[in-house]
């Protein structure tokens, strides 16, 4: 699906000499649930916005199902790879929430029958046939990113990238969220997640990707990489809280590669029932 | 938003940066003046060339180029503009002059009032800007609230790209369409970002107010402002600017290109 080949990027008007990617290769599959990782400044965002073509690479090749983003606009990469940006506010304009879901159906030609069934299908799809006719702007800063979300979501893109979508999210929002991504995923959408809440990507579990300085660092499992010491250091992030726990406790005999809370009480009560026998 | 980029200030060092900038606001004011005293062609490419010794001892003709080049939209308007206006009412032409020399010096007039204030902006720092309006008695208030303005105008720009960004990936193409169409193309951008601006200032106001803004009736400053000789220098060619300026507006008749070619 997505072809990375040995990117290399550097911003026109940055810094000369500062790389933001220095030869990243990566393979995406169709339908696969990737979560790229890393502090700020490693270079995730840049990485994503050469999925879509917002940035094209100095050297090397992006290939979106076998087509060099080079030789393709924006706009029609965009039909295959919706891309939610981080701040809402960023992208909302129109009267009525309505009219923001069509924005992007109007750009791609659809017909007005089929738009207005879209727009209807992305509403319920996020919960907000109510707010319809509400201006975006009179809406909640959890509903606004939903809105952000629906509008790219209308027009059924192969792949969606979500770039950093827990941020200012409540708890409750969070979970909405995250049973919402792994949903679509279930579905067979493509989805990649770009973030540093590490305790989304556990309780997601999808592949991760961790970057620092420009560069892939590690790749695989959730629970492979996020449970690795070394691993996080190098990246600066760090484990999960449960995990910790159990990177901790590891003098007690139980295993490190925990990182959820059902999964740790039930390791947890294992271990003591066999203390008590 | 090459425009912005050629007003924006960079840290570097050179006689014309280090003046003082009451003393540099008073030659752009000269300039600005000269510039609106007169509509012959031949004046305005002198005050045009003139200000080319302070760009390139300032060291900022990469900007100050680029400041030119985004302003090029805007004086092909005004050049057509007026060359149309020219030809369907020549009233509004001086005599013994075409529409066509007309609409280059009115289109050069802008490109002047530019070049100065570019050359103004790219030399002064914001700090130095608000020093100067501070201690020419501007209220503080006004005073903040123009250095704010200028402080945010790379931050503006910085979000403008990011919402382009954004439209772009729900397949907003800019360059698509006849010229309303292109402008219409626009909403989507500005919408979000006069949005975020407003918003913006109502937190930055808040967040100053909670840090006791304007708690201290009189305020005192690090630095003060204080003229040198090389400022004087200034101040004496502006004044010499100004003089010759109003000489030849009043004393000289300026032949017009027109007339020169038709001898």
């Amino acid at each position: 699906m997505i072809e990375v080949k040995n990117v290399h990027f550097t911003y026109p008007r940055g810094e000369p000499g500062v790389e933001a990617l220095k030869g990243v290769s990566l393979n995406i599959r169709n339908g696969e649930f990737v979560a790229i990782m890393g502090q700020n400044g490693a270079g995730k965002t840049t990485l994503v916005k050469q999925f879509n073509g917002l940035l094209k690479p100095t050297k090397g090749e992006v290939l979106v199902d076998s087509v060099s983003t080079r030789d393709i606009s924006i706009a029609q990469l965009a039909r295959k790879v919706g891309f939610v940006f981080q701040n809402p506010d960023h992208q909302l304009f129109s009267e009525t929430v309505e009219e923001e879901i069509a924005f992007g159906l109007r750009n791609f030609g659809f017909k007005e029958n089929t738009l207005k069934r879209r727009v209807t299908w992305a509403l319920n799809l996020l919960d907000l046939a109510e707010y319809r006719k509400t201006s975006p702007f009179m809406l909640s800063g959890g509903e606004r990113k939903r809105v952000a979300l629906a509008s790219v979501l209308a027009w059924n893109p192969k792949v969606v990238i979500l770039d950093e979508p827990t941020i200012g999210q409540d708890h409750r929002q969070k979970e909405i969220l995250r049973q919402f991504i792994v949903q679509l995923n279930a579905q067979g959408k493509t989805v990649v997640i770009v973030t540093h809440d590490v305790e989304f990507v556990a309780e997601c579990g999808p592949r991760v990707v961790l970057m620092a300085q420009g560069q892939i660092v590690a790749d695989g499992d959730a629970r492979k990489i996020l449970t690795d010491p070394g691993v996080a250091l190098r990246a600066s992030i760090v484990p999960p809280q449960v995990t910790q726990i159990f990177l901790g406790l590891t003098d007690l005999g139980l295993p490190t590669d925990v990182i959820d809370v059902e999964e740790a009480k039930k390791v947890l009560l294992e271990h003591l029932e066999g203390d008590k026998r | 938003m090459s425009v912005f980029e050629g007003f924006r200030f960079r840290h570097v060092s050179s006689p014309i940066h280090r003046r003082d900038p009451r003393v540099k606001f008073l030659y752009v004011l000269v300039m600005f003046i000269a510039a609106v005293m007169f509509n012959e062609l031949p004046v305005l490419l002198v005050l045009f060339f003139l200000q080319v010794p302070f760009v390139l001892v300032a060291g900022v003709q990469r900007q100050w180029l680029r400041s030119l080049r985004g302003a090029m939209f805007l004086v092909t308007f005004l050049f057509v503009f007026n060359l149309f206006f020219g030809y369907i009412s020549p009233g509004t032409v001086p005599g013994g002059v075409s529409p066509l020399e007309y609409a280059f010096s009115m289109s050069l007039r802008f490109l002047v009032l530019v070049e100065s204030f570019s050359v103004f902006f790219l030399t002064t720092s914001p700090d130095h800007l608000s020093l100067a309006l501070e201690q020419s008695r501007v209220p503080y208030e006004f005073t903040f609230a123009f250095t704010t303005a200028v402080r945010f105008v790379p931050v503006l720009a910085e979000e403008a790209q990011t919402i382009m960004d954004a439209q772009k990936a729900r397949g907003l193409e800019l360059e698509k369409g006849n010229f309303m169409k292109r402008v219409r193309n626009y909403i989507p951008i500005l919408i979000p970002l006069i949005v975020s601006a407003i918003r913006r200032s109502l937190e930055l106001a808040e967040a100053m107010e909670s840090r006791g803004w304007g708690a201290a009736k009189k305020r005192t400053n690090l630095y003060v402002l204080k003229i040198r000789e090389a400022d004087l220098m200034l101040i004496i060619i502006s004044a010499i600017l100004l003089a010759t300026a109003v000489y030849v507006r009043y004393f000289v008749t300026i032949p017009s290109i027109t007339m020169i070619l038709s001898k």
